[in-house]
């Protein structure tokens, strides 16, 4: 099953290191993996989607949890969550294209952000479902570059993941 | 009262003085000479230069399995940084606590492929609980604090810091004072178990039929040997202890049933494959205890404590798992114990101890002499536990000599049976039998090894010679890799595929030519008396080299991807 999982870690140099070297190090995968400080400047923000059975992932969270510089691991898919990943999804747009192009990214509430005489750049957020069905929407002889940020997820309502 | 001012270098050894570390385990280089001056200029700290450094990881992981304190190695960068990391992945895969200081190229060099630098904080991340890496001289005492409380608190293990040599620069002084604890607000280990967690599992305890507890290196590890004693007496339990919990229960107890797994005893595998309740104790469930993990003990419910969580439901699914140390966790379940006034199925144990009794019966350690005229390995060890009394603390290499020495030596107490039961170091016995008898000089301190393993660091020879420690080496020389023989005569229909020992040298005149005793034995008749002269010989190294029959295997030995009951007892009858 996909989860995702998400954890606050030491800003350190090598600590980012730690986690991904425990993946391959144990064998789970990483669908997708961002990293980024939060308002604490000591701390990161880490959130991997992976894909395990429900043995696997209570190794992975025990497992990261060991990691000194990990302070704290949440699994987001055990409740209610909010999860979002960015995509910049660079289009051939030439033509009739162009129209249908600017349709279909207004269906999905995309942006476009650049633009040339034969290309279009849009700019899309939401879950990586959404993501994927834009792309199915468009058909992939259009596209010339896709660039996806990773998932970035929070729990839905009072709690938080903070220390 | 104003703080010394000391350089990087000074301000190491000052910390590990005011640690109250007497011996350290190293070897100088170009990085870490500023580190060796500071050395040079004291004597508080001893250091013992070995000739190569995976010997100084052993030495200090013997010396931290003997007295349960952290061991301390000190090394130069690049290669002698790397040569510590077989010994820093052996102390890893038995939880054993350890401070390696590595040198390092100068911060301004790091990464431009310098004269001697490898990426060790790198190199080491899988295999220590944590390393550290000093960026700025001044923070060196916290984190030298900080790596000492890591590698002994929770569930123990290496830890590496990495100090690049401009961070120990003679005259460029910083404010030194000694940090008598650190915080980590990302690290936490547990205290205590949960006390409903406990109570749970008493209750499971007092109504088992067919109970056993399973105790791992975590006893040894966690000082909880008194306790599971007194747990096992309370309630009438048996005991089986995994290699390295062996010693962590007494091995002469009527509870005790030796040790499990792949080479266990055949009561200790039958009575887990039958028991009703498995009481796991500071144990991890490894491939080489349970066999097959599906059809491992299908009609038991298990409990298991442990102080890393991530070792509970690792392998085998529990129904109670306790998080905490074990010396606690079994306090709190003997006082849950004594306020309750029921007991265990009085018939129901007794019929079980009956039936445990009639395995014991069955195999009991048995062994051929008759089939060959030559020494039989187990004798040897059986005639090193009588003439040591049992009281040795006794190192080995890895192979067949090793399951030899497990089975027939009894321990006792707990920290004396020293081996590398995680990785299988070959070349772990020597050097760690030196960290023992560095510290325990009167002690009798044995290092029981084979041909084989015995040359992958028989250049410490020359150490002990230099540090005059005397311990007894037992070399059962079998002319070849007896372990892989075995799985070779076993599995590759006895197509002995490198596994023979070719050219050995003369090891009583290599002894000798180190300045030792050698001792040659090749006869069964010889061997009381050889062992006597040996060990008659209190303040030199005896090196007692014995000629033992190459044919022999190891039993019992479980059935590959079987149950835990499934086991070979000899060459011709499997149960």
């Amino acid at each position: 099953m996909r989860r995702i999982i998400s954890m606050l870690l030491e800003n350190e140099p090598g600590a980012l290191s730690r986690v991904v070297g425990l993946f391959s190090q144990r064998n789970y995968n990483i669908e997708t993996l961002t990293v980024a400080p939060t308002e604490d400047p000591t701390l990161s923000r880490l959130t991997v989607t992976t894909i395990g059975s429900d043995r696997v992932i209570e190794q992975i969270t025990k497992q990261l949890n060991k990691l000194v510089e990990v302070v704290k691991v949440v699994d987001l898919t055990e409740g209610a969550h909010i999860e979002r990943e960015l995509m910049l999804i660079k289009l051939k747009a030439s033509g009739a294209l162009r129209a249908e192009i600017k349709r279909t990214a207004d269906i999905f509430r995309g942006q476009i952000v650049d633009v040339s005489s034969t290309v279009y750049t849009v700019q899309l957020t939401g879950d990586s479902d959404k993501l994927d069905a834009f792309i199915q929407a468009i058909g992939k002889s259009s596209v010339l570059e896709v660039v996806r940020s990773g998932v970035s997820g929070i729990a839905r309502g009072e709690k938080t993941l903070s220390v | 009262m104003t703080a010394e001012m000391l350089s990087g270098a000074d301000m190491i050894v000052r910390f590990l003085q005011d640690e109250g570390i007497e011996y350290i385990y190293g070897y100088p280089g170009g990085a870490v000479l500023h580190i060796y001056d500071a050395l040079f200029r004291q004597n508080k700290v001893k250091h013992i230069l070995v000739r190569h450094e995976q010997a100084a990881a052993h030495m200090a992981d013997g010396y931290a399995r003997a007295t349960g304190k952290p061991g301390v190695v000190l090394v130069t960068s690049g290669p002698g940084a790397t040569n510590t990391v077989t010994g820093i992945a052996t102390a890893y895969m038995d939880s054993i606590p350890m401070v390696v200081l590595c040198g390092q190229v100068p911060s301004t060099l790091i990464g431009e492929d310098a004269f001697q630098e490898t990426d060790m904080m790198g190199v080491s991340r899988p295999v220590v609980k944590h390393n550290l890496s000093v960026r700025d001289p001044s923070e060196i005492p916290v984190v030298l604090k900080k790596a000492f409380y890591l590698a002994s608190t929770g569930r123990p293990g290496p830890v590496v810091v990495d100090i690049p040599k401009d961070m120990t620069t003679p005259n460029e002084r910083y404010e030194y004072v000694y940090p008598k604890k650190v915080k980590m607000r990302s690290y936490s280990p547990p205290t205590r178990g949960h006390a409903g967690q406990i109570r749970k599992a008493v209750d499971m305890m007092l109504a088992a039929k067919r109970p056993i507890i399973y105790a791992g290196g975590g006893i040894v590890l966690g000082h909880a040997s008194k306790e599971l004693v007194d747990l096992s007496h309370q309630l009438n339990f048996p005991v089986t202890t995994t290699l390295m919990g062996i010693g962590g229960f007494p091995a002469d107890d009527k509870h005790s049933l030796g040790w499990l797994g792949m080479h266990g005893s055949y009561e200790s595998n039958m009575a887990m494959h039958h028991s009703d309740l498995i009481v796991a104790v500071g144990a991890r469930f490894d491939d080489r205890v349970t066999n097959a993990t599906e059809k491992f003990c299908p009609g038991a419910k298990i409990i298991h404590v442990d102080i890393d969580p991530a070792s509970i439901s690792k392998t085998v699914q529990v129904d109670v798992p306790i998080v905490g140390p074990a010396v606690s966790v079994l306090r709190d379940m003997i006082a849950f114990v004594k306020e309750d006034n029921s007991r265990p199925d009085k018939e129901a144990l007794s019929s079980w101890w009956k039936q445990i009794n009639e395995w014991r019966a069955y195999h009991g350690g048995r062994y051929r002499t008759d089939d060959s005229e030559m020494l039989k390995p187990q004798q040897v060890i059986e005639m090193l536990c009588k003439i040591t009394e049992g009281n040795a603390y006794v190192t080995t290499d890895v192979g067949q000599h090793q399951m030899f020495t497990a089975q027939y030596y009894r321990f006792n107490k707990p920290n004396r049976w020293i081996n590398s039961g995680g990785l299988g170091t070959m070349g772990f016995g020597l050097p760690a039998a030196m960290g023992v008898k560095l510290s325990f000089p009167e002690e009798e301190v044995v290092c029981v090894t084979g041909e084989g393993s015995i040359q992958m660091n028989i250049q410490e020879l020359s150490t002990c010679k230099q540090f005059n420690l005397p311990i007894k080496i037992i070399n059962l020389n079998n002319r070849s890799l007896g372990m892989v023989r075995q799985w070779q005569d076993m599995n590759y229909e006895a197509r002995h595929s490198q596994s023979y020992m070719e050219s050995l040298p003369d090891f009583m005149a290599l002894a000798e030519a180190y300045g030792h005793v050698g001792i040659t034995i090749r006869k069964p008749e010889e061997l009381e008396e050889g062992l006597r002269k040996a060990f008659a010989m209190k303040d030199r190294l005896v090196f007692v080299d014995i000629y033992v029959d190459p044919h022999e295997h190891v039993y019992p030995m479980q059935v590959a991807r079987g149950a835990m009951k499934d086991m070979w007892l000899s060459k011709t009858e499997r149960v």
